[in-house]
């Protein structure tokens, strides 16, 4: 190997050569959300190739639909036959408070359920894609109905056909009502999804014209849906003129615009950065992109054989694409949860974390997603960051606050005139954790190699925190003991949230 | 199985206190010279959208009080700065500082093609974009990329939060958010951190090492910060709300010799669908009761004239009230600013034309981006088109 450069040099002369241990976490991390404790011992001993094989038949079946037990959709549909019955529709306060709080539950349950997936599923790869179009195609909406639709279908389509996907996520009314393309009409053409369809969802900025968008919309006016939430296409609102959209003239509607964006190479190209910069790194490798590009359009946008030129390659498995990526918020506490089994008393605390990280599942901060990258971390995310893993095994009570969310509250904001210390928050983060599977897990490890093994499990990084720190803060009691506390410690370390 | 935190960060009979003393600490020995005189910013967000038009009122417009029967404050109530135009009643504490030329009121501010959720347009405000463009970084850390180039530590610009806001995140360097310098202290201080703080050296990894960066400014800041807090501390009494400790920590930090140039600190929630009055009411409260002792205590030392309170909202609320004695959400809204060095000083612009609606919401005057080029520029003194990517026209009260 020819490398010219110092840091390069410097790595490869002070560093062992990376293991199938290390190799295989890799895969487990990127490809999913990290190594499994109760697999670990079998997976670290596999072909990479054949781990990586394995994860694609875990993901082969369709995932069952996460579906929360819904109040509102009661009240929605009774609605709707009032509306079918011909009686006037006008929400009372009751009926409105009613529905977003139902709304706001299932949120809840739906983000818990989603997370337990990542966390217990053997479809790692199709959750972790998932996790990587819910950023795409993001969406803020309180709606928890029309949320439910759309992440079932990112899951039903995440490892299929991009094309496919991109309609039927344009069609969800989840995109329909947060790109208002339900008040895209023929007289008033709203250009919203029209732009945001191609800056952020197929060509990205600078591939297209303020005129492009202006026809576009017109292709996409008539889309909309109905009051059961079904997509429908309203024919007298749609605009049948001749349209001109990347240099293409017809009388085009959304599906033809769609197609026409499908066309383009740059749409190929885009989306295999954004899943470059994803899965592997956020500093671009051209000639590694540009060889995934080309099997992801060749192969009329699998997205399963974009995965697989990644994942297949060599250059994947290079010394400067491990530890090279920070843990979003959600695969942190993911992360944590498969390598330390455990029990929350209060499972909602996960959503206190994510908000305190930056990242809340089905409230990503606008359409463009989680910038994601070095934006996870400030010096109150770190700090937090760096004690979770101990205010969990150590069954303490959050001393900090998230802010609070307008849109969630709507109007219902926390009373400030009640003292602090009477409301009924719960930031206590009591956690049963079933450190069995991690005590085996090192059964026959030598003493003096204890460490260096728990640092392999826990880092994925190349530059490990210096083993005399760990040691010296490591309760050397009993051997038990020792893996706890060096466990708990290599997580509370900067180089726990990279991966 | 229970576990004590003390078993895990076991203090090793290895640790010394040359260890708990590490090397980034001793950057402190010789401190940055502050300039005497540090000009500052204090932002107060009103978070949840504050309704504009009940804070400073147009006590004789007629459609003002035909589109808000229930919840017009009448002209006998409020706290008249003119004949024409008050202060909603919960304020009057500001109309002192009105009187002594120390507060000046911008009507009209907003943006085109607002946006009405809350998140949303809080993100605009928050990164100065324009609505339809998505920035990830704030306009304060914009700031800091332009301003702290060499900074060994984040602390030009202060939130006084545990989470940090957009507002304070640039491309290189961000602020820094607590709640209490004394916590933030304990917290950062763990002697484990520091103990890898201290004995991290160079991984030549740029993940690694940017992410042992941030810990040791962390680390280090918040010493900085907590020894400066207590410095020069105030004695002064302020309200016991979660504003007035907030702005007598800002108070203590401004009497120290702290290289902080800004501080954000919000108050909320505005959002007031329901019952306003109510609502509102015990928020301006809160408000100017704090921002009487934080003023006064800022005059008794002699500092202000070097700072600038600046507040603003996500947007105003529609002009007409709702059918629950609240508002909804709406677009233009005036901000508040307060100091001892404002150039000119009261009303600065017309109040907003009720007659002449967009869709029952007051249309802009103002670009914010505007009032920031103007502190920016005038205020914090550095080029403002760095900061927000180009120019905007700059006013002239300060």
């Amino acid at each position: 190997m020819l490398k010219t450069n110092g840091r390069s040099l410097a790595s490869e002369i002070s560093f062992m050569p990376i293991s199938l241990q290390q190799k295989n976490q890799h895969l487990l991390w990127r490809a999913g959300f990290g190594p499994e404790i109760s697999s670990a011992f079998e997976f670290n001993s596999m072909k990479t190739s054949d781990l990586w094989r394995k994860l694609q038949t875990d993901s082969s079946a369709q995932p069952q639909m996460i579906r929360v037990t819904d109040e509102s959709s009661g009240v929605l549909g009774n609605l709707a036959k009032k509306k079918l019955d011909g009686e006037n529709l006008q929400l009372t306060k009751e009926e409105r408070k009613k529905i977003g709080e139902g709304f706001r539950e299932n949120l809840k349950e739906m983000n818990r359920l989603w997370l337990s997936e990542m966390i217990n599923s053997k479809a790692q790869l199709r959750e972790k894609i998932s996790l990587f179009w819910h950023g795409h195609f993001a969406c803020r909406l309180v709606n928890s109905n029309f949320q439910q639709d759309l992440l079932h279908i990112i899951r039903t389509n995440a490892l299929g056909n991009f094309g496919d996907l991109l309609k039927a996520v344009s069609k969800s009314p989840a995109m329909i009502q947060f790109l208002n393309n339900q008040q895209n009409k023929k007289l008033h053409p709203n250009e919203n999804f029209a732009r945001e369809v191609m800056e952020l969802f197929t060509l990205g900025r600078g591939n297209y014209t303020e005129e492009d968008v202006k026809e576009a919309a017109r292709a996409f006016t008539g889309w909309g849906f109905d009051f059961n939430g079904q997509f429908v296409f309203r024919k007298f609102q749609h605009d049948n003129g001749m349209k001109t959209v990347l240099g293409r003239t017809g009388n085009f509607n959304g599906d033809d615009v769609l197609n026409i964006l499908l066309d383009q190479p740059q749409t190929a190209l885009f989306i295999s950065k954004k899943i470059y910069r994803f899965f592997v790194n956020e500093k671009i490798n051209e000639r590694n992109l540009n060889e995934i590009a080309d099997v992801f359009r060749s192969s009329g946008y699998s997205i399963e054989a974009l995965l697989d030129a990644i994942f297949s390659s060599t250059w994947f498995y290079a010394e400067e694409n491990f530890g090279s990526q920070i843990k979003s918020p959600v695969q942190l506490i993911a992360g944590i949860r498969r390598s330390l089994p455990m029990q929350l008393e209060n499972e909602n605390v996960q959503l206190l974390i994510q908000k305190l990280l930056g990242q809340v599942l089905f409230f990503p901060p606008n359409v463009a997603g989680w910038p994601g990258g070095r934006s996870w971390i400030d010096s109150s995310t770190l700090m937090f960051r760096m004690q979770l893993p101990l205010i969990i095994a150590s069954r303490e009570v959050f001393q900090v606050q998230p802010k609070s969310d307008d849109d969630l509250n709507m109007g219902q904001a926390e009373d400030r005139s009640v003292p602090r210390a009477n409301r009924p928050l719960r930031r206590d983060a009591k956690a049963d954790i079933q450190w069995d599977k991690m005590i085996s897990f090192f059964e026959k490890t030598q003493r003096e190699n204890l460490l260096q093994e728990i640092s392999k499990f826990c880092i994925q990084s190349l530059h490990p925190p210096g083993s005399s720190v760990i040691e010296r803060y490591t309760d050397s009691s009993s051997r038990e003991s020792f893996i706890k506390s060096a466990v708990i410690n290599f997580m509370s370390t900067p180089e726990y949230q990279l991966c | 199985m229970l576990l004590k935190r003390k078993e895990f960060l076991r203090l090793g009979s290895l640790a010394s206190t040359s260890l708990l003393m590490p090397k980034f600490l001793k950057a402190f020995e010789h401190a940055e010279a502050v300039p005497p005189r540090n000009k500052v910013l204090v932002v107060i967000q009103f978070s949840g959208g504050n309704d504009g038009l009940n804070t400073v009122i147009p006590v004789t417009n007629d459609i003002y009080y035909q589109q808000r029967p229930k919840i017009g404050v009448a002209k006998s109530e409020a706290s008249l700065l003119t004949t024409d135009v008050g202060l909603h009643p919960a304020l009057g504490k500001l109309k002192s500082l009105y009187s002594d030329g120390s507060l000046s009121i911008l009507n009209s501010v907003g943006y085109p093609n607002p946006d009405r959720s809350h998140f949303r347009s809080m993100d605009i405000w928050q990164t100065a974009s324009n609505s339809n463009d998505y920035l990830t970084s704030g306009w304060i850390g914009r700031y800091l990329d332009a301003q702290c180039k060499a900074c060994d530590k984040p602390t030009q610009a202060l939130e006084l939060d545990d989470v940090l806001s957009l507002a304070l995140k640039g491309e290189q360097q961000s602020g820094l958010a607590f709640k209490d310098p004394r916590r933030l202290y304990g917290s950062s201080s763990e002697r484990y951190f520091r103990a890898l703080s201290a004995e991290h050296h160079t991984a030549n990894d740029e993940a690694v090492d940017y992410l042992y960066k941030t810990m040791s400014e962390t680390i280090s800041s918040a010493e900085y910060i907590f020894r400066q807090s207590k410095a020069h501390a105030s004695t002064a009494n302020y309200p016991d709300t979660t504003l007035g400790k907030d702005l007598k920590t800002i108070a203590s930090l401004i009497f120290s010799d702290i290289n902080t140039r800004i501080y954000y600190v919000s108050l909320g929630s505005f959002d007031t669908h329901v019952n306003q009055n109510a609502q509102q009411s015990r928020l301006f409260t809160e408000f100017s009761d704090a921002i009487e002792s934080f003023t006064s205590d800022l005059k008794k030392n002699n500092r202000f004239d070097d700072v600038l309170i600046m507040s603003f909202s996500e947007f105003g609320r529609r002009v007409a009230q709702n059918a629950s004695n609240g508002t909804d959400h709406g677009t233009a809204n005036n901000m508040f600013f307060i100091g001892g060095g404002l150039k000119r000083k009261g009303l600065l612009n017309e109040m907003p034309d009720l007659s002449d609606l967009s869709e029952g919401d007051l249309k802009h005057k103002i670009d914010f981006k505007s009032v920031y080029a103007t502190v920016l520029k005038k205020w914090l003194k550095v080029d403002d088109r760095l900061v927000l990517g180009q120019q905007y026209n700059y006013l002239d009260f300060i």
